[in-house]
């Protein structure tokens, strides 16, 4: 007993120790900016108008992410066509697209020289101009009309094929199903999408720092950036810090409050007959929608990799080694997402049915509500009387970036472990398998897809981050996203398209070779 | 011998007592109707429950602190017996040691073991790879090289048809003989009972009964299991 009273205590020491450095880069971070924060200095007429601005951006973008995503979810849950499983699989890319190369993507379309204002010029118009607000709304939706597709698609197909079949035998028109069938379910899904929306784009930051700015257009992030980055007025940056995830928590406890949608990912492929629906009419409407979306999502993309694909070979130097630092903060990251996710999800297990499972698991999601740019802060205040920040500018992005993919990891691998510990624990247990022997030959090959997943999301999300970078960073330890910034401010185009070329194939790369990793011979 | 000493087994609202005592060797069948507790029984000898009250003894000792891998005790689950990722030889290795390091000594074991299951050659197989039946064989192969002295079936051959089903209880039973193990076997059907028990406890109304010669008890069910057993099983 006291031998396995230890082994147990291992396990849940691991897990509180993981909690506990989620605590301090979430709230210990937190409250570092608190404690800096002077409390004479007070919001501006320009920080209430970032506040505003935030509010306005992240209402706009969710909003008309979720009502585009009605018309092309309805038609991808009644159309059977060639290449839906791809487009469906592409709705969840945007994920781990880097931000930064997404932008890119959408200025070689809608920007100044792009396609659209070469398009208008023909007929006299002027170009589209894409920076301030649309720019940045635009941005957004390009980001999350393909999530809320995909969580209105679910609720779609969640609707039993028999309704559909029993509206069909009664004669219903589209729109008696719709009335019937089909709002009801929007009216359950679509609130939890528009929060879900919301909250990702309160905290978005490389969007708005490529693509707004100005006293118009500048988000809290943003001006934490800029009072940290050409101000270096801490007092004021902490200040915002505290705004920022006051901002956070509101939206997180809106979550809480709204049932959120899961995404589930699997399950999409399936199509309800709909007679209602057949008519020519229809037909047409449906093809458009998911035509236009199409081509909203995969124009950008083709840009990226037309443009990008000349300059790819011919990659200045400084470009290559930022790419290189890249690779090595992302892996770290991969590797220290699961060195917290791991004995967290652990300790989760051992605690079952206890109260404290319960804090743990909070604590590992607290980094929804956390913003990076609030965690740079934080460690910057935190390192400055010890050790030069700038000089650990990737090692910080390494902890950041890991704490901020925690969330997806835990949402994996925590069922997970219930999973393979309620089926084979019983036996491992009868065969004295613990420590070392139960990793190795229990929990390592049977928990391989949740692992490869969570490494996977966390290189990738880390490879793509432009955030805490742009905070610390010197030209001399860019990451690629910084690099690929820098060379757009500069107008430096060419060799902006190969480096986002580059930087698109390095984050689908990692995350493909992990999730494939954790998948091939794994026996189920 | 094994001995239950005033053991009571508590889950919420559910209460199984067990105060009996069994001579090494002996074959035991634990009857009774569904959710009476005959698992619940086993889980408790095994380790995987711990008792509200009692003990379990095993030749004097006291079983009931220590772990279930290290009771003097294989259990055999209604299914999940192997592990899907490892080979049929890992799978049998871990019964001799949970990190997979074995001398070559201990290698021969597992390969004389498994040839003496039938399944000399197919070492390598993956679960998903060998049949119903080969695979209660690995689970079997592996309570030969764990040579612990008490065997417990919780049922782990019902998804098996008829003839495969008795011929895995005569392999068992071949097993008890040839290494004097003592067995208790939770089993549905009394026909498997008979097959291969000579004595067996009731389990019905939070009690197991001490054990009973299986015939007799068969013979002459009480009310409890009479109404399980239905009217049409035996006279």
């Amino acid at each position: 007993m006291a031998e396995r009273g230890r082994q147990l205590n291992l396990a849940v020491g691991a897990g509180i120790a993981a909690a506990a450095v989620v605590l301090a880069l979430t709230l210990g971070t937190l409250g570092a900016v608190a404690w800096r924060a002077e409390f004479a200095a007070r919001l501006g007429p320009s920080d209430w108008a970032a506040v505003r601005f935030t509010l306005l951006q992240a209402t706009l973008s969710a909003l008309i992410s979720v009502t585009l995503a009605i018309p092309v979810a309805r038609a991808l849950a009644r159309r059977r066509f060639a290449g839906r499983g791809v487009l469906i699989t592409l709705l969840g890319a945007p994920f781990i697209l880097p931000v930064i190369v997404a932008v890119l993507g959408l200025l070689a379309v809608f920007g100044r020289a792009g396609l659209l204002s070469q398009f208008l010029g023909w007929f006299g118009f002027p170009p589209f101009r894409i920076y301030g607000l649309h720019g940045v709304v635009l941005a957004h939706v390009f980001f999350n009309l393909p999530l809320a597709t995909r969580l209105l698609l679910q609720g779609w197909l969640e609707i039993p094929a028999e309704r559909f079949r029993l509206a069909a035998s009664l004669g219903f028109s589209a729109r008696d199903v719709g009335r019937e069938l089909e709002r009801p379910m929007l009216r359950e899904v679509l609130p939890g999408a528009f929060v879900v929306i919301f909250v990702i784009c309160t905290t978005s930051f490389a969007v708005v720092l490529a693509l707004g700015g100005g006293p118009r257009a500048t988000t809290v992030e943003l001006a934490i950036y800029q009072a940290f980055r050409f101000d270096f007025d801490l007092g004021r940056a902490a200040l915002l810090a505290l705004v920022q995830f006051a901002i956070g928590a509101a939206a997180a406890g809106l979550a809480l409050w709204v049932q959120v949608p899961q995404a589930t990912g699997g399950g999409l492929d399936r199509v309800a007959e709909r007679p209602e629906a057949a008519g020519m009419g229809h037909r047409i409407a449906d093809a458009a929608w998911i035509g236009l979306a199409a081509a909203f999502l995969l124009l950008p993309l083709g840009m990226i990799v037309l443009r990008g694909a000349p300059a790819l070979f011919s990659l200045p130097p400084a470009v290559q080694a930022a790419a290189l630092r890249s690779v090595v903060v992302a892996l770290s990251s991969a590797v220290l997402v699961l060195a917290l996710a791991l004995p967290l999800a652990f300790a989760v297990w051992h605690l079952r049915g206890r109260r404290l499972a319960g804090w743990l698991e909070a604590l590992g999601y607290l980094s929804v509500a956390a913003s990076p740019l609030v965690m740079g802060t934080g460690l910057f205040i935190l390192l400055y009387p010890v050790a030069d920040p700038v000089a650990l500018a990737l090692p910080v992005t390494v902890v950041v970036n890991a704490a901020m993919s925690l969330p997806f990891a835990l949402r994996a691998l925590v069922p997970a472990v219930a999973r393979v510990e309620g089926r084979f624990g019983p036996l491992a247990d009868s065969l004295g398998m613990r420590g070392l022997a139960r990793l190795r030959h229990l929990h390592l090959p049977r928990l391989r897809r949740p692992i490869g997943f969570s490494a996977g999301l966390a290189a990738a999300l880390s490879m793509g981050d432009l955030g805490v970078i742009a905070l610390f960073a010197d030209p001399e330890q860019a990451t690629l996203p910084l690099q690929l910034y820098r060379l757009m401010a500069a107008y430096r185009m060419e060799d902006a398209a190969g480096a986002g070329l580059l930087l698109l194939i390095l984050a689908v790369t990692l995350f493909w070779m992990f999730d494939r990793g954790g998948r091939v011979n794994a026996d189920t | 011998m094994l001995t239950l000493e005033g053991l009571t087994v508590r889950q919420d609202s559910f209460e199984l007592r067990a105060d009996f005592t069994l001579e090494t060797g002996a074959m035991v069948a634990v009857i009774g109707p569904s959710g009476a507790g005959k698992s619940t029984l086993l889980s408790a000898i095994a380790g995987f429950i711990r008792p509200s009250a009692g003990r379990v003894l095993w030749q004097g000792q006291d079983l009931t602190p220590l772990p279930p891998g290290e009771r003097p005790v294989t259990m055999i689950f209604q299914d999940n017996n192997l592990f899907p990722h490892l080979s049929a030889f890992d799978n049998v290795a871990l019964g001799l040691c949970p990190s997979l390091k074995l001398a070559s000594a201990e290698r021969a074991r597992v390969r004389g073991a498994l040839a003496r299951v039938g399944l000399a050659g197919l070492e390598e197989r993956k679960p998903a790879a060998l049949s119903g039946g080969q695979q209660s064989r690995v689970a079997l192969a592996r309570v030969l090289v764990r040579a612990r002295p008490l065997l417990l079936l919780d049922e782990p051959f019902a998804a098996l048809g008829p003839a495969l089903r008795e011929e895995m209880l005569d392999l068992v039973a071949e097993l008890c003989r040839e290494t004097g193990a003592t067995l208790l076997m939770v089993s549905h059907d009394p026909r498997d009972a008979e097959r291969i028990t000579d004595r067996a406890v009731l389990v019905a109304d939070g009690l197991a009964h001490v054990p009973v010669p299986t015939a007799r008890l068969l013979a002459d069910p009480p009310r409890a299991l009479r109404d399980y057993l239905g009217g049409g099983a035996r006279g």
